[in-house]
């Protein structure tokens, strides 16, 4: 046998930094060619159509740094997360509701595939006719538009569960709530992520429009004022709160996914 | 221990049961069990054989507390395992054909799974775990996820998920069919040595008239709809010849 002659660990590790700043970079250049387009932009157009990226950073570093506009962003996120964390545990509920009783399935399924096609501005008219607190208005919306979306992905999860390994748990006997943690909950937690992600971008969406027309704090409230300025920069930078919001959490997720999912086969050959 | 069965008590007992699937005077209804009755004693292997088809899951499903019988009565140590479910933790085990083991869970934490069932504590289901893993030769793969794992090491696992339980009646689903012969007779053998050993009474469901012989102290081959159409008892005394003239009998009774 020729024996291959090993490489010298200098050798190795520079091509390792090699790769991950090959990596880097291909995933960077998208967001560097948008950008050095728009500023190109902006050196032909006027401010209001395309105002420089250097002022809209600044408008940016002015966000972070005055506490009262950055109480707006925090509003929003809390918002964001109520209106999530509320439309989960109301669909999980009813996804388990759902999967127990072909009933209440047949019964509920209409009416969610009925409040999806409803469009989330008419749910924020409904919510002004009916309630009168701006809170609980933007947490009814965001937990309308949300709900369907992760009732089906929850109860998609449930049955989808593998028929053998819950033989296999129910062999031992387990209480209801060991059953919960040691089969159920695994084995839905990689469709609930998903749908965690899926529905965070859904939910930034609907709550500017939520704020946009109910509520005197907030981005949404924040972008209808640089409209009424004509402040194209203000209106990028306050929208960029929401982009790097999103980012973060779908970053923390992924996070959270290589974690609790290195239990997986990974194949060598990608589909 | 208070749930041991008494001498002379069978350790299961099924009489005169039937199973349908499908509804009564539904013209899709299916008799997959007519009337069978059946006794295995403590510490007794049987091994139940038959064609596929012929009703052995079901059996199992029935003796497990999984299905319900349509009539009739099952009694695992005198206490009927589907409406007693919760009375059988830790009382009964079972090796399915496929090693069912959770892909989100390691090696040692799937052996586990039975104890934390039984409510013990992390520190000693670990031990116990560990224990058998090395028994059946699994030590250094503890920490192994399923999918890092050969079939046969998956197969070990599930053995050893069913006996660190120390149940006193194993039911076993045809587990090393899907196994290549050589680590399929391996496993085999050490499945009666620790059986023996642990003086458990064994269900083992298989479809080969080998294994059968291999392990069991007594064979029951079925026809369908799982009904008796040979049953008998040998020990380690019988000799070659005698086991000729049984594997001779079974196939006869079988190809019928």
């Amino acid at each position: 046998m020729s024996g291959a002659v090993p490489q010298p660990l200098s050798s190795r590790l520079a091509s390792l930094s090699f790769a991950a700043v090959k990596r880097l970079a291909t995933s960077a250049l998208p967001f560097v060619v948008v950008i050095l387009l728009w500023q190109f932009a902006s050196l032909f157009f006027p401010r209001f159509l395309f105002p420089s990226l250097i002022d809209v950073f600044w408008r940016c570093i002015d966000i972070f740094s005055s506490g009262a506009m950055f109480a707006d962003v925090l509003a929003t996120i809390y918002r964001i997360l109520a209106g999530l964390a509320g439309a989960f545990v109301v669909g999980g509920l009813l996804a388990l509701l759902m999967v127990r009783s072909r009933a209440i399935d047949r019964f509920l399924s209409p009416i969610l595939t009925l409040f999806q096609g409803i469009p989330a501005l008419s749910w924020v008219v409904f919510a002004i006719i009916w309630f009168h607190g701006v809170e609980f208005r933007i947490f009814f919306i965001m937990v309308m538009t949300t709900l369907p979306a992760f009732t089906f992905q929850v109860l998609g999860a449930l049955r989808a569960m593998s028929r053998d390994l819950m033989e296999m748990v129910f062999s031992f006997r387990p209480t209801r709530m060991k059953l919960f943690r040691v089969m159920i909950a695994p084995a839905i937690l990689p469709d609930i992520l998903t749908a965690w992600k899926v529905n965070l971008g859904n939910a930034s969406r609907v709550v500017v429009v939520a704020e946009l027309v109910g509520a005197t704090g907030g981005v949404g409230y924040q972008l209808l004022q640089q409209q009424q300025l004509f402040d194209m920069a203000g209106a990028l930078a306050w929208t960029l709160q929401l982009v790097f919001f999103v980012l973060i959490v779908q970053g923390a997720l992924t996070l959270i996914e290589n974690t609790a999912f290195r239990y997986r086969a990974v194949s060598e050959r990608g589909i | 221990m208070t749930d041991s069965v008494a001498a002379g008590e069978a350790a299961i007992h099924l009489d005169q049961v039937s199973k349908v699937f499908g509804k009564n005077g539904n013209d899709t209804a299916y008799r997959a069990v007519d009337g069978l009755n059946l006794e295995v004693r403590p510490g007794q292997m049987l091994a139940i054989l038959g064609k596929t088809g012929c009703g052995k899951s079901t059996i199992f499903n029935m003796i497990a507390g999984l299905t319900e019988p349509t009539s009739g009565t099952v009694r695992v140590s005198g206490r009927d395992p589907f409406s007693d479910f919760d009375w059988f933790r830790g009382k009964m085990a079972i090796v399915f054909q496929n090693d069912r083991l959770l892909p989100w869970r390691s090696a040692l934490q799937n052996v586990e799974l039975g104890l934390e069932m039984l409510g013990m504590a992390a520190a000693d289901r670990r031990a116990v775990a560990q224990q058998w893993l090395t028994k059946l030769g699994l030590g250094g793969h503890e920490h192994d996820y399923p999918h890092a794992l050969s079939g046969g090491m998956r197969q070990r696992v599930s053995i050893a998920r069913a006996f660190a339980t120390n149940a006193n009646i194993l039911l076993c689903d045809e587990p090393f069919s899907a196994l290549d012969e050589s680590t399929a007779g391996r496993l085999r053998a050490e499945f009666v040595r620790l059986v023996k050993e642990n003086g458990k009474t064994a269900v083992f469901i298989t479809h080969s008239i080998s294994e059968a012989l291999d392990i069991g102290d007594r064979i029951v081959v079925l026809k369908r709809p799982a009904m008796i159409a040979y049953d008998v008892s040998f020990d380690a005394a019988t000799g070659p010849e005698q086991r000729e003239s049984i594997r001779s009998r079974i196939g006869e009774v079988l190809a019928a």
